[in-house]
């Protein structure tokens, strides 16, 4: 089975976000990167898969040199190739340029499985899996916490508001992943040391047959106009007397100061 | 000397801490306050790799060398781990199973190793008695060699993992009338008729480890469970020092870095006068006290590890320094920890009272100071 996992390097869920005034980008000063939490879900879904089914699991990302970073780490983990679209002309946060730039990839490789994140943590989309299977005409579904997979078909077990979703798809089809499907494992020394001799590919834009017009910021659907901190939270007030008339008080300040009732 | 580490080492370094913050650290207050050793803890270390990184693959280790070795035990202490749980580790893979690998029968390590190296079984190391610790060539513990069979009669004390463990290295004399020459190392299994452990220590620090006594009362053992030659076992408590200047000792300069690196965050987050207190001179001069021996200690123990992957013999001066460095002059820094966060500092909560009570292992365990200096002073 050839499974393929698409996935991006973050910021630390840890790190505190910096925003530079009239910057459209996070400051990426000090801050230590990782693979998309959902990422690590659909790498070692991919690697149970191989495990118990035989097959490769093939890594992509796109983003810049550093990201080859998190490719090594999902290479450590146990993924056997990777591929890194690493061109100026890749870089941007539209997500249809992204999805483009993917599936244009996706084009030129075999694939039974496509496994991703069901959103990454920096810029929250949600779209990227959805986006790449269209643009590749094969079926999706999201959200997933559980996933079988017979011959020529998968049965997904979804998340939806107040219970489950079992849904049947064959393959091939993108499923993006959702907390609870697995408890990733960290990489080993010895997956470490072996990561070192396993392939990893930089892809240029014309490698996978984009033009440089349709892909990147040039072929971005939307523009970050401004990126600005959540305001300081204001300090809180204290309600004090006896509760019948605390309580009094604070139906008062919800209804007249806070305006929420 | 050569402190390039290798990005392999480094990510491997990375991951350790990411492992232990998530999987070990949020178990370690209550742990400690409760001073239970943490089983599940344990486990997972044996699960991520942790308890035979050096060992050969065949025997469920992961071949590392020495400084790769070295650099996971400082991530742990740099992660937030206890000094207690880092010492039983140290005392099962370094001291038990790492002697029973250099020394035992091709059938003795493939019985112990990969079940140390796994963490299925818990291993301990007995040295020390009631009536012999510095001077511990002139310990009492006896085996007589009985047909195929040895017989072991004596006590050994302050030993780490004792009440835990599943499998005891001991020294003991075949003859008495020596003193290093007559020490020979044993294999003692839990469960051997005559052989137990008295109760868990109370301790100052390092609490999470379990510390006993053990007991031997005509215990039986296997003559095959002789480890090497009758006699050699002097020379092989001494061959284990290597590991206890490095890999041992490591998780304490972790936990001095995990300390600074609390204490930073702290210095410019707590507000006194109106101004972070990280602005005053007095907290800033802290903050270097514990970062100058963060690097002097963490450069001690790289260069005995180093010297070990270069295949020198152990420079013993140079052992006894990292030693007592590590141990003696850990005092005032650990202590700035504790008082750059006041009350907080002296609090449970906070890590640093935990930080500075492990610490004062370190002027006793393993050979105390006066000793690593009587070492120094001799081969000067
Ligand atoms: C938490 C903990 C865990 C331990 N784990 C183990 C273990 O797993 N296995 C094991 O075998 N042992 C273990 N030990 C024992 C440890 O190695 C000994 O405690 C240590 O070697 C000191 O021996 P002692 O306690 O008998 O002190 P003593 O030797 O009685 O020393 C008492 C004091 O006298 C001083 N002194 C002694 N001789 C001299 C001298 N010649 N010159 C100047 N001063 C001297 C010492 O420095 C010390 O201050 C552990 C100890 C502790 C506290």
């Amino acid at each position: 089975m050839k499974i393929i996992v698409l996935m991006k390097q973050v910021p630390d869920t840890e790190t505190k976000i910096q925003v530079k005034p009239g910057e459209t980008a996070i400051s990426t000063d000090g801050v230590t990167f990782v693979i998309n939490p959902y990422d690590e879900f659909a790498i070692e879904e991919a690697l149970r898969i191989k495990e118990a089914k035989g097959g490769d699991v093939t890594l992509i990302t796109l983003g810049w040199d550093k990201a080859a970073e998190a490719l090594r780490t999902g290479l450590a983990m146990g993924a056997d190739k990777a591929v890194h679209l690493n061109d100026p002309a890749f870089l941007t946060n539209d997500a249809h340029s992204i999805a483009l730039a993917l599936s244009k990839t996706l084009k030129k490789l075999q694939y039974d499985l496509i496994l991703c994140g069901k959103q990454a943590i920096d810029y929250d989309n949600h779209q990227i899996g959805v986006r790449v299977a269209e643009m590749l005409g094969i079926p999706h579904v999201a959200v997933v916490t559980k996933l079988v997979l017979e011959d020529g078909k998968a049965v997904a077990h979804r998340e939806i508001e107040g219970g489950t979703e079992v849904v049947e798809t064959p393959l091939p089809a993108i499923i993006t992943c959702q907390k609870g499907l697995n408890e990733p494992r960290y990489a080993s020394l010895k997956g470490i040391m072996q990561a070192k001799k396993k392939p990893l590919e930089a892809k240029k834009v014309a490698d996978v047959d984009a033009s440089p017009g349709e892909v990147g910021q040039a072929g971005a659907k939307t523009v970050v106009l401004t990126l600005t901190m959540p305001p300081d939270r204001a300090a809180g007030k204290v309600v004090e007397g006896e509760p019948e008339d605390a309580a009094r008080q604070v139906v008062k300040l919800l209804r007249e100061e806070a305006k929420v009732i | 000397m050569d402190f390039a580490f290798t990005k392999e080492q480094l990510m491997f370094k990375q991951e350790v801490i990411r492992f232990a913050e998530k999987e070990i650290v949020p178990r370690v207050r209550e742990h400690d306050l409760k001073e239970e050793f943490d089983f599940e803890s344990f486990r997972k270390l044996g699960e991520f790799g942790i308890l035979g990184l050096h060992f050969p693959e065949d025997l469920g280790g992961s071949g590392a060398d020495v400084i790769t070795t070295v650099l996971a035990s400082e991530a742990l202490g740099e992660a937030g781990v206890d000094g207690g749980l880092t010492l039983s580790l140290g005392a099962h893979t370094f001291l038990c199973a790492d002697t029973i690998y250099r020394h035992g029968t091709d059938e003795q390590r493939k019985k112990y190793v990969p079940k140390l190296a796994s963490g299925e079984w818990i291993g301990c190391m007995g040295l020390t008695e009631p009536n012999a610790g510095s001077d511990v060539a002139s310990l009492k513990a006896r085996a007589e060699k009985k047909g195929d069979a040895y017989v072991l009669n004596g006590n050994k004390m302050f030993i780490t993992n004792g009440p835990i463990a599943d499998v005891a290295v001991v020294y003991a004399k075949t003859n008495p009338e020596l003193k290093h020459a007559g020490i020979s190392a044993f294999i003692i299994e839990k469960g051997t008729p005559g052989f137990s452990a008295g109760p868990n220590l109370i301790k100052m620090g390092v609490r999470t480890s379990q510390t006993s006594e053990l007991i031997m009362n005509d215990c039986v053992i296997p003559a095959q469970n002789l480890l090497g030659e009758e006699g050699e076992g002097f020379n092989m408590s001494m061959q284990t020092v290597e590991w206890d200047r490095s890999a041992l000792l490591a998780p304490f300069v972790g936990a001095a870095q995990y300390m600074l690196k609390r204490c930073a965050t702290y210095a410019n987050e707590r507000e006194q006068f109106g101004r972070p207190i990280g602005k005053f001179q007095a907290v800033k001069h802290k903050l270097a006290n514990i970062r100058i021996f963060v690097e002097a200690a963490r450069t001690l123990v790289y260069r005995t590890a180093w010297c070990k992957d270069q295949g020198r013999a152990l420079n013993h001066l140079e052992a006894a320094v990292a030693k007592l460095f590590l141990g003696d002059w850990s005092l005032v820094p650990t202590n700035d920890g504790v008082v750059l966060h006041g009350g907080y500092g002296y609090c449970h909560e906070y890590d640093m009272e935990r930080i500075f009570r492990d610490g004062r292992l370190g002027p006793i365990g393993g050979g105390t100071s006066d000793i690593q200096k009587m070492i120094i002073s001799k081969l000067m």
